[in-house]
């Protein structure tokens, strides 16, 4: 199965109301192209799923959304991302607020090596969102009910973060994310880590952020992004093959490949 | 037989046992099913071989000399004995230094003696020889004779590395255990002499005391405070100068400097720690103590030639990679998830450094701290090069001071008695040293887990 030179994604990839719009995204690792001219709009308040085997650049895409490449040295970007019509390759942007309007939740759970409470407060204290302790408080608790954590940890905020499990420590960074209230959240394998139970309840969740949120997440369970998604969108070796609604994505794909990957035939 | 040609012996064995062992077992193994691989039986036959006489040998040299030495006591000459233990023991190695052919004038009373000693060798090593190869032999036969393939070589042999690498931690833990009773003894020696409270508390130190009856000397004055305040003062000075520096050099180059600079950069900073102390001492007094007086002299400060201040800034100097090698490589370990994190939040690479990174990382570096405070106290060339040895009891950097090690140096160079006070007083400065720096890491070790436990 070979990859056709400069492949049109089949279906729909643009959007009616865009939140974040790519044009022609090429991504460079060294000499190495790791993304092909990826166009795709992110529309507002929807979650999207990235799939694509191991290695299709579908989390490489999801890092350029915030310009966490920027953190890796030999890695070059062309094409244009655009949030709300403004491009953030643009010189002139700031990465720091476009970090705190675009949060990530990584792979694995990196709680930072503080309590529970300063894990939450550190995005509104080094944004200077809060003025008051009282403020600060109140920020914590509503990122904590939001995450679905609350009722588990209001008896030990000041308990280390990292004393949580798996699961908890998920919705942490979750809560960590929400707390500098960002607009777009990137998640890239929230639950690849963590066993069913947590998924279960982080998928949930994902759906109940989606009305405040945009969300897009990288995931290699078809069965999450059947889920939790309303689009997907099928990567393969740096190019994105098909972007159609979930549901159409899963029961009749357009394209060979995304049929291939879903039926389970690689991958 | 010398103890060469024995341990050769003894190797030659043991790859004998080996290759016999490994031989038998596939034997065995053709005719029923063996608990472990043929080569866990060689080893099991050569370890059994080669480590009882290794151990008999050990001991051996340890116990023989003595009990020669008694045997050669008994058949002295009357003469000789009659003269006291001291003499008994300056005849004894007279006759060593006879029997080993150096040319002394010639000692007819001691010829017997001689005589007596070099039978006593001759027959010493044959025995011992005999014994070594006799139990060697013992160990393979009964090994040989109870090789059946039920027998779990496997963890036999196993049981065998884990004694030998317990008795290696061994060594350490009483090497650690020997230095500590020596200076403890001696130590004790001298607090009979000069009282505990005098020493810790006392605040004028004049080591001197008349060595004879008609010398005009004082009589010793043994309070070590002054010591102990020029100590602290210098390590203070010096990890004022290396913490931050060596600190922040740690995050330039794990966190800012591009592999390139990196490559350089570190390389050149621990060529700092390659340096000998004695050399960063004559740059001390030659170079920075007459720099100190010249500027000091400048805004009319009066800044000794030799000053604490001298001392502790080239001693701080010479720490700084100590501190930033170790901060660099902790720091570097920190999980690039962290810091990922952190920027997925929107921190600057400041705040993510500050908050994130170096939290995470402070266990690594109070260790990397607290081995640079050890290396400070225990620093003696270029103290005692820069900054003098006069102990005064001051908290001014620019004047002169001393410290605990210059003072032990001092104390034990040239021609000593043993039993003076003066003498005696450098291990009871030894004790305290080792008790502070005991103390030292013992709080580091503290702190270090309180972190581990809250952030792991």
């Amino acid at each position: 199965m070979s990859i056709i030179e400069n492949h049109k994604t089949d279906g729909q990839p643009f959007s009616e109301n865009p939140k974040l719009k790519a044009r022609d995204v090429r991504v460079f690792y060294g000499e190495k192209q790791a993304i092909f001219d990826v166009s795709l709009d992110i529309g507002a308040n929807e979650v999207i799923a990235l799939i694509g085997p191991s290695g299709c650049g579908k989390s490489t895409f999801l890092r350029c959304l915030n310009r966490m490449n920027d953190t890796i040295d030999i890695c070059r970007i062309e094409g244009e991302i655009l949030l709300d019509d403004e491009n953030i390759y643009a010189p002139k942007m700031d990465v720091v607020p476009l970090r705190a309007r675009v949060g990530m939740v990584f792979q694995k759970p990196n709680p930072f090596p503080k309590s529970i409470y300063d894990n939450v407060a550190y995005g509104p204290r080094i944004h200077g969102l809060v003025h008051h302790r009282d403020e600060l408080d109140e920020v914590v608790e509503k990122s904590l009910q939001r995450a679905g954590l609350w009722n588990e940890v209001k008896d030990r905020l000041h308990a280390p973060g990292t004393g949580l499990s798996g699961g908890q420590q998920q919705r942490l960074c979750i809560a960590r994310t929400i707390a500098v209230d960002p607009e777009v959240i990137l998640m890239d394998e929230p639950c690849s880590a963590l066993d069913p139970i947590a998924t279960a309840k982080i998928e949930e969740l994902i759906d109940e952020l989606r009305e405040n949120y945009t969300i897009a997440i990288v995931t290699h369970s078809m069965q999450q992004a059947a889920r939790v998604s309303q689009r997907t969108a099928y990567f393969h070796l740096g190019q994105l093959i098909e972007v159609n609604p979930t549901d159409l994505v899963f029961t009749t794909p357009e394209h060979t490949l995304t049929e291939a990957y879903i039926t389970g035939r690689f991958g | 037989m010398t103890f060469s040609y024995l341990l050769l012996i003894l190797a030659v064995f043991c790859i004998a046992a080996f290759l016999i062992g490994k031989g038998r077992a596939r034997t065995m193994a053709s005719t029923s099913t063996l608990s472990s691989l043929p080569s866990h039986y060689g080893s099991m036959l050569a370890l059994w071989t080669c480590l009882p006489p290794l151990l008999l040998m050990l001991i051996w040299g340890l116990v023989d000399d003595p009990v020669i030495d008694s045997l050669v006591t008994a058949n002295l000459p009357a003469a000789v004995v009659e003269h006291g233990s001291t003499a008994v023991q300056l005849a004894i190695s007279k006759v060593h230094n006879l029997a080993n052919g150096a040319d002394l004038q010639d000692d007819p009373t001691l010829a017997p003696a001689v005589l007596h000693l070099v039978e006593l060798q001759a027959r010493n090593q044959l025995i011992s020889s005999g014994v070594i190869i006799a139990l060697a032999l013992a160990g393979f036969a009964l090994t040989l004779g109870r090789l059946v393939p039920q027998r779990n070589a496997r963890n036999e042999v196993e049981g065998i590395i884990k004694g030998l690498l317990f008795a290696s931690s061994g060594i350490a833990v009483l090497t650690t255990i020997g230095i500590l009773s020596s200076v403890l003894f001696e130590a004790w020696q001298f607090f009979g002499k000069v009282n505990v409270f005098d020493f810790l508390f006392g605040t004028v130190w004049s080591p001197q005391v008349a060595l004879r009856a008609d010398q005009s000397g004082s009589s010793g004055s043994f309070g070590a405070i002054p010591l102990f305040t020029g100590t602290l003062l210098i390590s203070v000075i010096a990890m004022a100068i290396a913490v931050p520096i060596g600190l922040m050099a740690a995050i330039y180059l794990s966190e800012y400097a591009t592999p390139r600079i990196r490559n350089y950069a570190k390389p050149a900073l621990e060529i700092l720690a390659g340096i000998p102390t004695v050399v960063y001492g004559f740059f001390a007094a030659l170079t920075v103590a007459p720099i100190l007086r010249d500027a000091g002299a400048g805004i009319g400060l009066d800044v000794s030639s030799e000053s604490a201040m001298a001392a502790g800034l080239v001693m701080g100097v010479m720490i700084i990679p100590f501190v930033s090698s170790l901060s660099d490589d902790v720091i570097n370990s920190v999980p690039q998830s962290l810091r990922d994190g952190s920027y997925g939040l929107g921190a600057t690479r400041s705040e993510t450094i500050r908050q994130v990174v170096l939290p995470a990382a402070l266990p690594g570096i109070v260790g990397a701290v607290m081995l640079a405070v050890s290396r400070a106290i225990g620093e003696t060339m270029i103290v005692a090069m820069a900054a003098g040895l006069a102990a005064n009891l001051t908290a001014n950097p620019l004047e002169s001071v001393t410290t605990v090690t210059v003072q032990i140096v001092t104390l034990l160079v040239g021609d000593q008695e043993f039993d003076s006070p003066k003498t005696l007083a450098a291990f009871a400065l030894g004790l305290v040293l080792f008790l502070v720096t005991l103390c030292l890491n013992f709080v580091a070790l503290k702190v270090v887990q309180k972190y581990r436990e809250q952030y792991d």
